[in-house]
């Protein structure tokens, strides 16, 4: 993985700091042209890698990239699934089988309907994954999509029910379907990768909140730092700012310290903060240490 | 180790369900819902003992608390069976419908000692607790107004129904969305005297209301504006924000930061200073052991459990009593809005009076 990982929670408004200023990143990022020109930006400044949700507006993202080759030929998504309110609200209008079928991958409705239907009526999760899988991965057809996340809502609340085998079936059919590398966002990194374990996935990606403050790294700041020193799996540190609450050098300086961090997902909306954070990175992190 | 039963697997029960199996001191002994199918998934992949009937639950199960996350209609009746069985009662809000019955709960859990609680997990936000802090310092002298809101994108067009749509079931804007800015209104100024021009209207629900709009009265001539509407799609999510105005000031807060004006920083607590102080969520919450969807959610849960712990029933935050006075707040803006509006067109309006001119420009 790159050591640099760009993210999207500034294009949808997301900010854990101030509503005032995610209302005004919505404002800035309506148009997907504005999305696109600070992709273009983090490409050119070497961030080459795409963390992100599969919100709706990331499909038009992905026409874009499929629609210009040349010029993106190294661009990587590595999708972050599932985009939960779009399910929420579209069991809301549909019920749950309704829209299970407006979420069918292309493969051919009646496979896809027999994998579906089969599995509801076998209360098999094994096939309703799979396929609610597939048809999140549908917008990256034909893209390159080396890691596959699954979200904290989703990692979090299957970890708290104890719904371990989930884990394992999502991590085989991405390697399986997509030759990709699954990862796993969490908020509870000490506990997940006990779980992550105990069902045989080695060496996992594991994203989750590393920041000097220990802003939202549940189980504890030497919890953490204990899984870093001695846990094996590949860690990529978000929220490393915590939302603003660290100046960029001291965060950076202090996450580039810790031990075993393979990547760090920041999110920007400027090529000068681009830049910067790249800068620092390159100050605080030299490419030796990492290989 | 405390032994728990989770009752409504529906949004919130779900998310309970995960968080309180998270707690190292719980063990969620079974759970309950009136669908078999999340049970038998459920049952299959985590092995938890389940239950389709409540009363054979509280009948086979040893237990020591529940969560009840089951429509509102229904709290009632299983609130009572659960303290009759000597359980310990988290409840999901609004607590009960009908403020008699709410009344008669909380007497019964307090005669019995047991902890009683409702979630509403807005009183375990960091900047909310934030801005109670500040009120009881008493930051912003005498306060005159106070407006909450809250907006987010639930109901956006005339489909679905299920019982978050239907009033008489505890659904619709007023009961799921407005009972929060309520609930803070009365911890931070009591229960209201009275209310008046409240407006329930619907937008797209055929069967209950969509936006929610009243002024509340308080004692001391304090009064609040509540404004509330659950199918702002502008909104990504439920956003609950207040503002408190006083005669040294005004304080404004939602989930992620308090921004605090300060005429005179005298009395305030340490830290405040004269003109603007903002705090920000990153330092305002408390971290929690087990994160799902929000740091209140866990730790009013993590409450609940300390108050078993401790054995300190009926005094707790969020207490049934506490909750009886939101709900009781809920039926009066009902009672009002079925009145319409207090002053019409067409009614006589009394004549201003005039003024007496003085001479030149002198009489006022």
């Amino acid at each position: 993985m790159d050591r640099l990982l760009f993210g999207d929670n500034q294009f949808f408004g997301v900010n854990h700091m101030s509503e005032e200023k995610a209302r005004a990143q919505a404002m800035r990022f309506q148009d997907i042209k504005a999305i696109i020109g600070v992709l273009d930006n983090a490409y050119d400044e070497g961030v080459r890698s795409f963390m992100c949700t599969t919100h709706d507006r990331i499909a038009q993202v992905c026409e874009h990239m499929r629609a210009n080759p040349e010029r993106y030929k190294d661009f990587q998504f590595m999708p972050c699934m599932p985009y939960a309110h779009k399910y929420a609200n579209a069991v809301t209008e549909d019920g749950m089988l309704g829209a299970l079928r407006r979420f069918m991958p292309d493969e051919g409705f009646l496979n896809a309907a027999m994998r579906g239907g089969m599995s509801l009526a076998r209360k098999d999760i094994e096939g309703i994954t799979t396929l609610l899988i597939d048809a999140e991965m549908k917008m990256f057809a034909g893209l390159n999509t080396p890691v596959i996340f699954l979200q904290n809502v989703v990692v979090d609340l299957l970890l708290g029910l104890g719904f371990k085998e989930a884990f394992r079936i999502f991590a085989d059919h991405v390697k399986k379907r997509y030759n990709a590398e699954p990862g796993f966002i969490t908020m509870n990194l000490p506990r997940l990768l006990d779980v992550l374990e105990e069902q045989g996935i080695e060496n996992p990606i594991v994203c989750s909140n590393i920041n000097k403050i220990g802003f939202r790294m549940s189980g504890g700041f030497e919890a953490y730092e204990r899984a870093l020193r001695e846990r094996k799996f590949r860690a990529i540190a978000m929220s490393v700012f915590a939302s603003g609450a660290i100046a960029p050098k001291e965060a950076i300086e202090w996450v580039c310290k810790q031990p075993n961090i393979e990547s760090i997902v920041f999110g920007a909306s400027s090529r000068g903060n681009i830049r910067s954070t790249r800068e620092l990175v390159d100050q605080h992190w030299p490419v030796a240490e990492n290989a | 180790m405390i032994r728990l039963a989770v009752v409504g697997l529906g949004k919130m029960g779900l998310s309970h369900h995960s968080m309180i199996n998270a707690h190292p001191r719980v063990t969620v002994a079974a759970v309950c819902d009136a669908a078999g199918y999340v049970l038998d998934v459920l049952n299959k992949y985590t092995g938890i003992n389940t239950y389709t009937d409540f009363d054979a639950m509280l009948a086979e199960v040893e237990l020591d608390a529940v969560i009840i996350a089951t429509p509102s209609s229904m709290h009632g009746k299983m609130v009572r069976a659960a303290l009759e069985k000597n359980l310990h009662v988290f409840c999901e809000k609004p607590f009960v419908l009908d403020t008699a019955e709410g009344e008669e709960l909380t007497r019964l859990a307090q005669q019995k000692g047991l902890v009683n609680q409702v979630g509403y997990h807005c009183r375990f936000v960091g900047a909310f607790q934030e801005v109670k802090r500040l009120m009881d310092a008493n930051a912003l002298g005498e306060v005159t107004h106070m407006l909450a809101e809250t907006y987010g994108p639930v109901v956006l067009k005339p489909k679905g129904s299920t019982w978050r749509t239907q009033r008489s079931e505890g659904g619709g804007c007023l009961y799921d969305y407005a009972a929060h800015p309520l609930n803070l209104l009365t911890w931070y100024f009591g229960a209201p005297r009275g209310v008046g021009g409240s407006v329930l209207n619907k937008i797209y629900s055929a069967d209950t209301d969509d936006e929610v709009f009243s002024t509340l009265y308080f004692e001391g001539g304090k009064s609040a504006q509540l404004s509330v509407n659950w199918s702002d799609e502008s909104y990504r999510k439920m956003s609950t924000k207040i503002t408190i105005w006083g005669k040294n000031g005004r304080i404004y807060a939602d989930r992620q930061e308090v921004q605090v004006y300060l005429r005179d920083a005298e009395g305030a607590p340490p830290g405040y200073q004269t003109g603007w102080n903002v705090r920000y969520t990153t330092e305002l919450t408390e971290p929690v052991d087990f994160y799902l969807r929000g740091e209140e959610y866990s730790s009013q849960l993590d409450y609940f459990v300390r108050c078993i712990e401790a054995g300190s029933g009926s005094d707790n935050v969020n207490s049934f009593a506490a909750s009886v006075e939101t709900d009781r707040t809920i039926s009066m803006l009902i009672a009002d809005a079925e009145k319409g509006p207090s002053v019409l067109a067409s009614d006589a309006l009394p004549v201003a009076q005039k003024r007496k001119k003085g001479f030149f420009f002198g009489g006022r």
